[in-house]
Order: C-alpha cells, then sequence, then structure tokens
C-alpha cells in the first residue's frame, strides 16, 4: 500500500465556480505540482503549506464537482480518490470543502454528501464579501452547528482573510460531520441492505461505516447502463446482486426513488438556508444583471464578442510577434557564436544547428502560450467564458461540439499548440478530444509563409491583382476551417459517437478576475509544456538535423578549402544543396518520390515535405538551400522567381499552377508539426490519437491533392 | 396553464412540472436542483436561439432547447 504519510492531506473540493483553485493558489502559492491522473485527460494539482506549527501540510485540488453521483469524467476522479478508488491517489484524511456564500443552495448539495463520507472536514465560505455586497447575510455559526464541521469565512482573492482557514487546517483534530441525509424508509433499508452484504463481504468493516454507506447509495443510484461497471470500480462483488435486487423492491414501493433521492437533500438544504440566511434563495447581482443585457444582447452581445475574441486574436498575432522575433534573434545569436567559437565539424553543427535551432523552436512558441492562457485564464476569471460558449453554442453543435470549443479553435489560427492547451476548459472527455484532433486544421501561422511562396508562384509578378492574391489567401482558410468542422462531424458521428451529452453549464455571475491566479495560470502552463513537450520537440529536431545532415558527402571539405573567397557563397549554398541530397533525408525524398508524384510533387519537394515535418517554415528554407537561393530578406522574391522556372527532366515546369494549388492543399490539411504531435501525445496521455490524427490528416491531404491534380489534368488544366 | 420550458418569455416565471424522461437527462438536470415544484425564472435565448438561460435556486443555468423542451412548467402569473 501507500507509504505512511507524515503530514496531513487534505483533498480540495466544491462546486466549479467556487473559487475552488483560487483558493488552492492563495494556500499553497508556487509550491504546487501539476501533472495528469493516469489513464484519463484529467489534471492533477497538487501543493503545499506550512501550517501553524511548522508543519508541512498538503493539499490536493480535486476538479470542481456537482455531484458524487455523476458521470462526467472530471467528477469521476473527484468522487473516486474521495472514495478511495484509485490505485494511485491515497484516500485523503480530510477534507477541505470550498463554498460560494453567494450561491449557498446549490453548494450545499455536492457539500453535504461529501460530509457523509464521514471524514475531518473544514468547510471554507468563500466570496463572503460578494455575497454581503448582494446583502446576503449569513449566520456563519448557525451553519456550522447544522453541518457539525467548522465553517470558515473568507475571500480567496485576499491573502489576509485566508490566514485563519490556515489556523484552522493546522488544527491536530478536526471533527467528522453527524450530518446524515434522512430519506424515506424503502431507501434506508436499501442502504442497510447493500451496506450489510458488503461488509460482511470485506470482514472488517462495519455496515454503520460511512464510506460504505455512501457507497451503497450511489451503486443503488446510479444508471442502469453504469451499475455494472460501477460495482466492478468499487469492488462491491456480491453486493451488485444485492443492489439489483433492492433496486426492484424500490421500483415497487417508492416508484420516484430517483427523484426522491435529490428532492429530500434538496429539501434540506432549502430549510437550512433559511435557518442560516433568512431566506433559501437569492436573485442575480445586480452588475451581472446589467453586464449580461449587453453582452448576450442579440446585437450589442456579437459587437462585444467580436471585440474581446479580435482582441485576444491579435495579441496573440501581434504581441507575441515582439518576443518571438527577439527569441528567434538571440538563439540565431548563440548559433553563430558557437559557429565561431567551435572548430568546425559534427560537434559544431549538433550544437548549432541541432541542439541550439532545436531549444529556439521549442521557446519561440512561449510568447504565443503565455499571451492566449493570460486571455483564457482572464476569460475564465471574469465569468466571460461562459458566455461565449453561450453564445457560440448553437454554430458548435450543428457539428456536434460544445461552444466552449470555440475559443481552441480560435486560438489554432495562430497556433495549434497553444489552442490544443486550451481544450482543458472543455469539460466533456469525447468533445475535447474531437476539438484537439480538428484543432491542427485551421490554419496555423507557420503555414502563412508557406501559402505565400506557393501564391506568389502561383501569379508570376504582375499576372493577378493583390485581390485575387487575398482572395486565395482567405480561400485556404476557409478551406482549412470547414475541413476543421467537417472532419468534427464525422468524427462525433463515427468513431467518438455516443450519447450526446446533456448540455448543462452554469452561467457565474460576472467577477473581478484575481490576477495572480491567471498568472500562476500562465506560468503553469509554460511551465509544462517546456518540461513535458519540450524535451520530445528537442529530441525530434535534432533527430531531424541528423538525418539531413548524415550521411557525409566525402568529397565537401576538401573542395570547400580551395574556392576562390567571392565563391565561397555560392560554392557553400552548392555544397549544403549536394550535402542535402546525399543525406538520409535526400534519400528519403527520392524514396517517396513514386508515392507523390502522382500529386505532382517531384523527389526536391519530398524533400522539402520530410524537412516541413519540424515545422511547416521550413518548407521554404529547404528549397532554398536545394535550388541553391541564397534566402534572406533582401531577395524576398528570389525563392518564387527560381521555383517557377524550375523544369523537369523531360523539360516541363515543375511548378505549373496545378502542382502549386496542390502544394497549397497538402500544406491546408496535412499534419506537419511535430511539435503539435508532441503536445497532442501529452494532452491525450496517449501514442494512439497522435498517431490517429497524423494519419487522418496526411491521409486527407494526400487525397485531396491527388483529386486536384489528377483531375486538374483530366480537364486538360497544367 | 401547462407548457414546455421552451415556450417561456423573458422574465416569465414558472414552476416545474414534469422532467424528459430519459433518466439520464433528468438525473442531470434533478442533481442542478432542477426539481418538480422548483420555481424558474426565464431569462433569456442566446442570440442565435439557442440554448436557454434560467434562473434557479439563485443560480444561472443554461440548457439547449432539446432539453428544455421535454421539461414541463406551469406558469406563474406575478
Amino acid at each position: 500500500m501507500h507509504p505512511k504519510k507524515h503530514f496531513k492531506c487534505y483533498a480540495v473540493v466544491g462546486n466549479p465556480n467556487s473559487g475552488k483553485t483560487t483558493l488552492f493558489n492563495a494556500l499553497t502559492g508556487l509550491r504546487q505540482k501539476v501533472g495528469n491522473y493516469p489513464g484519463v485527460t484529467v489534471e492533477k494539482k497538487s501543493g503545499q503549506f506550512i501550517g501553524q506549527h511548522g508543519e508541512k501540510i498538503e493539499l490536493l485540488d480535486l476538479p470542481g464537482s456537482y455531484s458524487l453521483n455523476s458521470h462526467a469524467p472530471d467528477e469521476c476522479v473527484t468522487r473516486d480518490v474521495l472514495l478511495g478508488l484509485r490505485s494511485d491517489t491515497p484516500r485523503p484524511d480530510r477534507i477541505l470543502c470550498v463554498m460560494d456564500a453567494s450561491h449557498l443552495e446549490r453548494n450545499l448539495y455536492f457539500i453535504t454528501q461529501v460530509l457523509e463520507l464521514g471524514l475531518p472536514t473544514i468547510i471554507a465560505l468563500n466570496m463572503i464579501d460578494l455575497a454581503q455586497s448582494q446583502g446576503i447575510v449569513i449566520d456563519v455559526q448557525k451553519l456550522s452547528q447544522e453541518l457539525d464541521v467548522p465553517v470558515i469565512a473568507c475571500q480567496a482573492n485576499h491573502q489576509e482573510t485566508v490566514l485563519p482557514l490556515k489556523l484552522a487546517l493546522s488544527r491536530a483534530e478536526i471533527n467528522r460531520s453527524s450530518w446524515a441525509q434522512k430519506l424515506p424508509s424503502p431507501w434506508m433499508r436499501a442502504i442497510d441492505g447493500v451496506a450489510a452484504v458488503w461488509a460482511h463481504a470485506e470482514e472488517k468493516t462495519s455496515q454503520r461505516d460511512p464510506l460504505l454507506r455512501m457507497k451503497s447509495l450511489l451503486l443503488l443510484a446510479s444508471p442502469d447502463a453504469e451499475i455494472e461497471s460501477l460495482s466492478k470500480e468499487m469492488r462491491a462483488g456480491s453486493a451488485l446482486g444485492i443492489a439489483l435486487a433492492q433496486r426492484s423492491m424500490l421500483d415497487r414501493e417508492l416508484p420516484l426513488w430517483r427523484e426522491v433521492l435529490v428532492s429530500a437533500r434538496y429539501d434540506r438544504i432549502t430549510e437550512l438556508c433559511q435557518a442560516a440566511q433568512g431566506r433559501s434563495s437569492v436573485a442575480s447581482d445586480a452588475m451581472t444583471h446589467h453586464l449580461d443585457e449587453v453582452l448576450t444582447h442579440p446585437l450589442w452581445g456579437w459587437f462585444g464578442f467580436l471585440g474581446i475574441m479580435g482582441l485576444m486574436f491579435l495579441s496573440i498575432f501581434v504581441i507575441a510577434a515582439y518576443p518571438m522575433s527577439w527569441i528567434e534573434a538571440t538563439f540565431g545569436f548563440l548559433g553563430n557564436l558557437v559557429r565561431e567559437m567551435i572548430p568546425q565539424g559534427d560537434l559544431r553543427n549538433l550544437i548549432s544547428d541541432g541542439i541550439i535551432a532545436g531549444i529556439g523552436g521549442v521557446v519561440t512558441f512561449l510568447p504565443q502560450i503565455l499571451v492566449l492562457f493570460f486571455f483564457i485564464g482572464l476569460l475564465e476569471d471574469t465569468g466571460y467564458m461562459a458566455r461565449a460558449a453561450f453564445l457560440m453554442d448553437r454554430v458548435m453543435s450543428k457539428v456536434g461540439l460544445h461552444g466552449k470549443s470555440f475559443i481552441p479553435l480560435l486560438s489554432s489560427y495562430a497556433c495549434a499548440i497553444p489552442g490544443i492547451m486550451a481544450t482543458r476548459t472543455i469539460e466533456n472527455a469525447k468533445d475535447r478530444l474531437v476539438t484537439i484532433l480538428v484543432a491542427p486544421l485551421m490554419s496555423c501561422s507557420a503555414r502563412l509563409p508557406v501559402y505565400a511562396l506557393m501564391i506568389a508562384a502561383l501569379f508570376p509578378k504582375g499576372t493577378a491583382s493583390i485581390w485575387i492574391q487575398g482572395a486565395i489567401m482567405m480561400g485556404l482558410y476557409l478551406f482549412g476551417t470547414f475541413a476543421a468542422l467537417g472532419f468534427a462531424w464525422l468524427f462525433k458521428k463515427t468513431i467518438l459517437q455516443g450519447e450526446t451529452p446533456v448540455f448543462l453549464m452554469e452561467l457565474p455571475p460576472y467577477r473581478c478576475p484575481a490576477f495572480k491566479h491567471v498568472f500562476l495560470q500562465m506560468i503553469q502552463r509554460a511551465e509544462m509544456f517546456l518540461k513535458r513537450a519540450g524535451t520530445v520537440i528537442l529530441g525530434i529536431s535534432v533527430l531531424l538535423w541528423f538525418l539531413a545532415s548524415f550521411p557525409k558527402k566525402p568529397s565537401s571539405d576538401a573542395r570547400n578549402g580551395n574556392t576562390p573567397s567571392q565563391n565561397t557563397i555560392a560554392s557553400a549554398t552548392s555544397d549544403k544543396a549536394a550535402q542535402l541530397e546525399y543525406s538520409y533525408a535526400g534519400h528519403f525524398g527520392h524514396f517517396i518520390e513514386p508515392v507523390i508524384a502522382p500529386l505532382g510533387f517531384d523527389w526536391k519537394i519530398g524533400i522539402g515535405l520530410v524537412a516541413a515535418q519540424a515545422a511547416r517554415e521550413v518548407f521554404i528554407s529547404t528549397l532554398a538551400i536545394i535550388y541553391h537561393v541564397e534566402n534572406d530578406e533582401e531577395h524576398p522574391d528570389s525563392l518564387s522567381t527560381t521555383l517557377i522556372q524550375e523544369k523537369r527532366p523531360n523539360g516541363t515546369l515543375v511548378y505549373t499552377p496545378l502542382t502549386c494549388l496542390s502544394i497549397l492543399v497538402f500544406f491546408v490539411l496535412s499534419m506537419q508539426c511535430i511539435s503539435t504531435l508532441a503536445v497532442v501525445r501529452r494532452e491525450t496521455n496517449s501514442l494512439r490519437w497522435p498517431l490517429f490524427q497524423f494519419c487522418y490528416m496526411t491521409g486527407a491531404a494526400y487525397l485531396a491533392s491527388l483529386l486536384i491534380y489528377q483531375g486538374g489534368r483530366l480537364l486538360g488544366l497544367m | 396553464m401547462n407548457l414546455s420550458l421552451c415556450a417561456l418569455q423573458p422574465n416569465e416565471e414558472a414552476v416545474v412540472l414534469e422532467l424528459p424522461k430519459e433518466e439520464r437527462i433528468a438525473n442531470r438536470l434533478r442533481e442542478m436542483g432542477l426539481l418538480p415544484g422548483t420555481t424558474i425564472v426565464f431569462v433569456r435565448r442566446a442570440p442565435l436561439g439557442d440554448p436557454l438561460e434560467i434562473r434557479l435556486r439563485g443560480y444561472s443555468l443554461s440548457l439547449r432547447q432539446n432539453e428544455a423542451a421535454s421539461i414541463l412548467v406551469k406558469k406563474r402569473e406575478v
């Protein structure tokens, strides 16, 4: 079993939007660890703080949950940890419940379920300031008395109000609540029956054990389709048979038994709320009411939405571009420095072109990730995220997705990596996976230079107006977008079908964002990207460098020494081209030529496609090397001019309009980004999904290009 | 007057009478506090007509027309 811990461990639980994570951050600061629960795509967050007596106290932030009797993947993790069913996470010995003071009634539904688990529990009555500003006066003492556990009022966004909570968490002994939900007698008998058999099977457990009784209740209440899998998970054994029998008894004696289970709890909560705050529920706060009048208005709502999304999108593009160019410059400088300091040879090339370029390739993604997560943190903290999903849900539901898929897809126009990381806001596992799978179809900024080059090759100078070129560019973006939505629809209909989840989303009140929380999230995302995906990306960059540099072309060094000085540049580029052709990557280009020839591609384009696996824009620098063009900023057009003159061995042009179009379509659809695949592997916790993604996207790209090229030839276009 | 939740107009108050027949949906709605006898206020429709926003038990919940259509309510005259 698990090694004995020397310090207290609290599970932090609460409803979504109760400020649970903000409070967790306030308590633990930067002493946090973020990981994943094995086997599911749910984030595992734990942290520590030092208690009153200098002792370490550990907190485990469990996913926000509305009920223990729930079947969404996130909520199942919370339930399983609390019931001690997960082998990777020991059952916590104490619980910290976070309760939103301005939504007492709904919060108490879950909290009272948790109290019945019989663990020492403390309740943090969070957002007490907001409740007060809405005129809600809560009798904290009364609440504590009724629930039979300490209740401590606090504001997670104000550090000083968290202190009393820290003191309470440091207590040596904490009460176990005696709260027990009374149910009509058939229900009580059913629970007794299951618990008795279960206790007998487990020998050491008493049938009055609160954990066992809660497990029995959850087993009895589970949906027909899930009772067997739940019983297996809980290791109920022979208790399953009894549970099934008791359910038929309930069907006979208490036809509305499922409804009664919930309504009995809510009835008792309503009474409790009336006792503790003088009324059961409260009206919405005025600010939220007024803001929603505008932000979800049929006309003004769209202006607000477009404004906010536009600002976010532009920031990713424009603001992130500055640090990205600094990062590129820094790594370029470092590469040059190495080239000057280390004598020529493989080691120098490995360090400058493999490792430094690889690290640079990883770090350039950081600005976009930071900017996007700043906005996402802000949108989530203020409550606008739910409104954006509310506005867009109709559109996304047409392809079977949730309104929350919109922001990850929009972000993917800048870069699929932050976009895929942003899918963490989607609770439903299948929707999240579909969004991850189609996100790279949104044309990212790395495709832009390729689009620009091919459009330039499509229309040599002066043959088409800027408007036509712009229209084609726009067409490519639209094509990618429709492909993403089309594939999402297809996946929801086929491989990821299943019951459409019930779409129920809370629209939380608007709140002032806690910037500490927003920045912490930015840092965590960046750290996670660097640690988990960064290492893979770096490794593969080095591998691709190796494939393009080895085996060595024998004669190049000797010739280099004899070249007259004015020809060094030209000969260096032709050396590079010869080396590339001679390398494994070059061999591979030749090797795949028969496969890509039907698309109108020759082996040189093949090498470009292989190299573009590192990142799409590498396609251009590779072509520049192959065609002996100095790819510098002073002659941006030189490459496209060279391309359109390039001929096949039989004398026909390589880059006909049809080939250019075929390349463009290939780039819109195909999966040519190792970094994205590394992030998908990390986010889905599997190799299967990134592999599938690679195959379906590249397959679709191949088919589409084939259709265009061969179709075009049949129609007599060249 | 009994009608579907979808038929309500903004700011109308109603009491829930019946939940959808499908157990999975009904269960989720119940746990979110939408039970027969619960008073709700229809707040608004999303600009594109779907989903809807209702208020119950002091909070705002959005649900799709699909689910709302089979929730039977009784309008409360204010």
